[in-house]
């Protein structure tokens, strides 16, 4: 749709803009909806956020450094972080065969299994939790069958790497699957005319194509997975030092009325999610550029 | 962005657009062991707890079921989850639209910044969700003993849940909009705007029709959300029952009370839910990809 009408004509509806709007603002409504934005986006994200820090810093560094590196809160971390990178590697790779398979292949259900990818994000975390822990404990479908081979998953450690792969699959499938929608087939071809294996075809070829958006992916489950809670304290078990996740250190800290404690790890955790989240931008502009277009929505 | 994957995404998925060149097709014993292992993944992590709701929560018989469903708690239950969703959704789409329209629409400076900060509630841990408002408004909280003094309880209240609801959900209208609107351009609305129509017109008559796809596609996944957030709202509960207990929080109180039965059918509920949301959403993505099609 073009514009036929000259620029020069607008300013004349008008009256005469002050300096800083001559740029062609012609839309109007950007002060009041900016000024919204920005206040609600302060009121409810920013003030609140600013809080944490703000009181984690009030109680001094000596405070904050015994509360976020107590053993039992270091035991924490390294739960979270690791079963987070685990379940997300799992992702990876599952996640990658399904989208792969929903794009390239015709396949009876297709369309079903397509649509119920996304049922981690519609099912409410508690849902998943207790569904899982009955699935996995000993006398649950699951469970019992693994119990001959003396293999228990609910209630230690591998249970939260169950809740957590259920909660990160649709992260890698529904990050990869744009972009293999959008792979002409044509460099396929081409490097199947210059004598290239398949395999050797999806290793130099396609799947260079997708690492940014496999990246991605995978950074998105593992701040999902990190701070994840609803879906993990079910199956987790909960013991100190062995299946204790980060988040529920907050929430019995909070128990035991000990703020400075819930404060100090309430900050780490965000550090790392501002990290993150710095990392995801990154790679999606990286990935904008490598597919030389406009970043997909 | 973070969490681009919830984008509505018209072009579908469709295997018949490649075609059958042996070029670009696996040998068929590959592409039978993919398919095997994908969906056998997915039938395990995703199909079978799926299923497993259902019969757990019909296991004890049909009376048992409905007796947990009418119970008072949780009529009180369902009550404050659709009050949480119907306060959170209406703020958030006016949040949405607002910010959409600003950011879309005009050029300033620091536009990347604010839809990053736009992102942010995606990427905190829905337990330091529920904690700023604790630090906030609780008994030890900046305006604690303000509140107190005037005798207004916001955590282990109701406005605390309404208030860690609207955070998880603040960012999903304006994710939708904001990239749909720029997609879209501004020639429409200038052209309206030229002809004379007033920004309120401009807005209404050719800014939402050409939305009301991805507008309606946010609506749907933050209702989901608001109705089913679990780990913000436990924080600021206090999980009284009958009056600061959601649906989720009410499957949790009766799963540690070891009534599995029960905390199955008020689950069931929200699986059902869940579903209704997958179904809306696939309805959308259909139409949103038919208005494009008619578009070109």
């Amino acid at each position: 749709m073009s514009l036929a009408l000259p620029r020069a004509a607008l300013p004349a509806v008008t009256a005469p803009a002050p300096a800083w709007r001559k740029r062609r603002r012609v839309l109007p409504g950007f002060g009041p909806t900016m000024g919204f934005t920005l206040f609600y986006l302060s009121l409810i994200v920013l003030i609140p956020l600013a809080a944490v820090f703000i009181k984690s810093a009030g109680n001094g560094a000596e405070a904050f450094w015994l509360a976020a590196t107590a053993p039992r809160v270091v035991a924490s971390y390294r739960l979270s972080f690791g079963a987070a990178l685990l379940a997300a590697s799992i992702n990876l790779v599952f996640g990658l065969i399904l989208a792969w398979s929903l794009v390239r292949y015709e396949f009876l259900g297709r369309k079903l299994v397509d649509a119920l990818i996304d049922l981690p994000f519609a099912l409410p975390t508690a849902v998943a939790g207790i569904v899982l822990t009955a699935l996995y404990a000993p006398n649950g479908w699951i469970g019992q069958r693994l119990v001959a081979y003396d293999i228990r998953i609910a209630f230690t450690p591998w249970g939260i790497l169950i809740a957590l792969i259920f909660i990160g699959l649709p992260f890698i499938v529904r990050t990869v699957q744009p972009v293999l929608e959008d792979l002409e087939t044509e460099v396929e071809e081409a490097a199947a005319s210059l004598g290239a294996h398949r395999w050797q075809t999806f290793r130099l070829v396609v799947l260079p194509t997708l690492a940014p958006a496999l990246l991605t992916g995978f950074a998105l489950a593992f701040a999902r997975a990190v701070g994840e809670y609803g879906s993990v304290i079910f199956i987790a078990g909960n013991l100190p030092m062995v299946s204790e996740i980060t988040p529920l250190m907050i929430i019995s800290k909070l128990e035991q009325y000990d703020y400075v404690g819930a404060t100090a790890i309430a900050t780490v955790m965000l550090v790392f999610s501002f990290v993150l989240l710095l990392a995801i931008n990154g790679l999606q502009a990286w990935a904008s550029r490598r597919n030389g277009q406009e970043g997909r929505r | 962005m973070a969490g681009t994957i919830t984008a509505l995404h018209a072009g579908r998925s469709d295997p018949r657009r490649h075609p059958a060149n042996p070029a670009t097709r696996e040998a068929p014993w590959v592409r039978r062991t993919l398919l095997a292992l994908g969906l056998s993944f997915f039938g395990l992590f995703l199909i079978l707890p799926l299923l497993a709701v259902f019969t757990e929560a019909l296991g004890k018989g049909l009376e048992v079921y409905f007796a947990a469903l009418l119970e008072a708690d949780a009529i009180s239950a369902v009550a404050l989850t659709l009050t949480a969703a119907v306060i959170a959704v209406p703020v958030n789409l006016v949040f949405g639209v607002s910010a959409a329209w600003a950011i879309a629409k005009h050029d300033f400076r620091g536009k990347q910044l604010l839809i990053t900060l736009i992102d942010l509630p995606f990427s905190v841990s829905p337990v330091v969700a529920g904690l700023i408002y604790v630090l906030l408004f609780g008994a030890q909280g900046w305006f604690g003993p303000w509140l107190q003094a005037h005798d207004v309880r916001i955590v282990f209240a109701v406005p605390g849940i309404v208030l860690a609801t609207v955070f998880v959900t603040f960012p999903f209208v304006a994710r939708e909009l904001i990239p749909l609107m720029q997609a879209q351009g501004r020639d429409e609305e200038e052209a309206a705007t030229v002809l004379g129509a007033s920004g309120w017109q401009t807005f209404w008559r050719v800014t939402l029709p050409n939305v009301r796809w991805g507008l309606l596609y946010g609506v749907i996944l933050c209702n989901a959300r608001a109705m089913g957030e679990f780990g913000a709202v436990s924080v600021v509960s206090g999980h009284i029952r009958g009056l600061t207990n959601t649906l989720p929080l009410h499957v949790e109180i009766l799963y540690n009370e070891y009534q599995f039965a029960a905390a199955f059918a008020v689950a069931s509920l929200l699986a059902l839910l869940a579903l209704v949301t997958l179904v809306l959403k696939q309805f959308v993505e259909w139409r949103a990809a038919r208005s494009v099609k008619e578009v070109q």
